[in-house]
């Protein structure tokens, strides 16, 4: 997952995208630390008129994921399942 | 209030990973101000414990409650009919909270999720700052509003000492000096005249040094 907030010192919330950031990154730890990977997570800062650079990033996450492979707990339950 | 910080994820995954049955209890007062152990961290913390447990194949159940307050029997009551299924309680209250709901739950074993600091005020969004110091006998009329027992680093009563410089502690140069803080503000009320008169030796009986308090109100006790 990602979430992309305005440039910073642009957002129409004023302190709203740095906030997002810090609790993305709050995410990612978390994330790290129960053993999920906090790469899974990512916060991204665009303005409105960069279409080809989201498309950019779009393409990053997609790879980044896919190299990460499945989240673990799913793959786990699933051969429980099994 | 009540300053508390969160513990590190680790030490709680250490601390609850006997539990088959974890019930994680939240605190609507001082640490949800301080965003340490509210209902959204309790959620926060619940998601991150399942999803730990869940990744290392353990079979544990981990449900969450927040309580007006963790000081008063009445609210850590509403969780009485609760309490029987679990085995273990992680309190996120601070640690008056965390002793009082384990002498409601004698037979219970009460764990802390964060680690209690100070009482002091909110400075800025994510910063808090100690104020308070509990002593039992409070003497801010004299000090302009400025406590030397909460603020300066050797409790001084008669400051400040040879290591303030420029206004700030020797302890760190981040840290303003208590006693400067007083001189200023007696100055700025036009009262420097009282910074002249020497404050008596504190009674440290009433602090900690007298041993656990407690406070009895024979006019409002029934």
């Amino acid at each position: 997952m990602y979430v992309v907030g305005c440039m910073e010192g642009d957002c129409r919330f004023k302190t709203g995208n740095l906030r997002a950031k810090k609790r993305v990154f709050q995410a990612k730890e978390i994330l790290e630390k129960v053993g999920i990977g906090g790469d899974r997570v990512e916060m991204f800062n665009l303005s409105s008129g960069e279409g080809p650079k989201f498309a950019e990033i779009a393409t990053e996450m997609t790879q980044r994921i896919k190299a990460l492979g499945p989240n673990p707990i799913k793959s786990k339950h699933v051969k429980k399942a099994a | 209030m009540i300053v508390a910080s969160k513990k590190p994820i680790e030490e709680i995954i250490e601390t609850v990973q006997g539990s088959k049955r974890l019930l994680i209890v939240g605190c609507n007062e001082c640490v949800t101000v301080c965003e340490a152990g509210g209902k959204k961290e309790v959620g926060i913390l619940a998601s991150a414990l399942r999803m730990y447990f869940m990744n290392q194949g353990k079979d544990m159940t981990i449900d969450e409650a927040t309580l007006e307050r963790q000081c008063d029997k009445e609210y850590l009551e509403e969780i009485k009919h609760m309490v029987p299924n679990y085995d273990t309680i992680l309190s996120l209250a601070c640690g008056v909270g965390v002793q009082f709901m384990a002498e409601m739950y004698k037979d219970k074993p009460v764990l802390p999720g964060v680690n209690t600091t100070f009482m002091g005020a909110t400075l800025d969004r994510g910063m808090w700052g100690e104020r308070c110091a509990g002593c039992g006998q409070c003497i801010l009329a004299k000090t302009a509003a400025v406590c030397p027992v909460a603020r300066c680093a050797k409790r001084l009563f008669n400051g400040p000492c040879g290591g303030s410089t420029k206004g700030k502690c020797e302890i760190n140069p981040d840290t303003d000096c208590a006693w400067q803080l007083i001189i200023d503000r007696l100055k700025a009320l036009g009262r420097l005249d009282d910074y002249d008169e020497l404050m008596p030796i504190k009674d440290w009986s009433k602090d900690r040094a007298g041993g656990p308090r407690i406070v009895v109100r024979e006019d409002i006790r029934l």
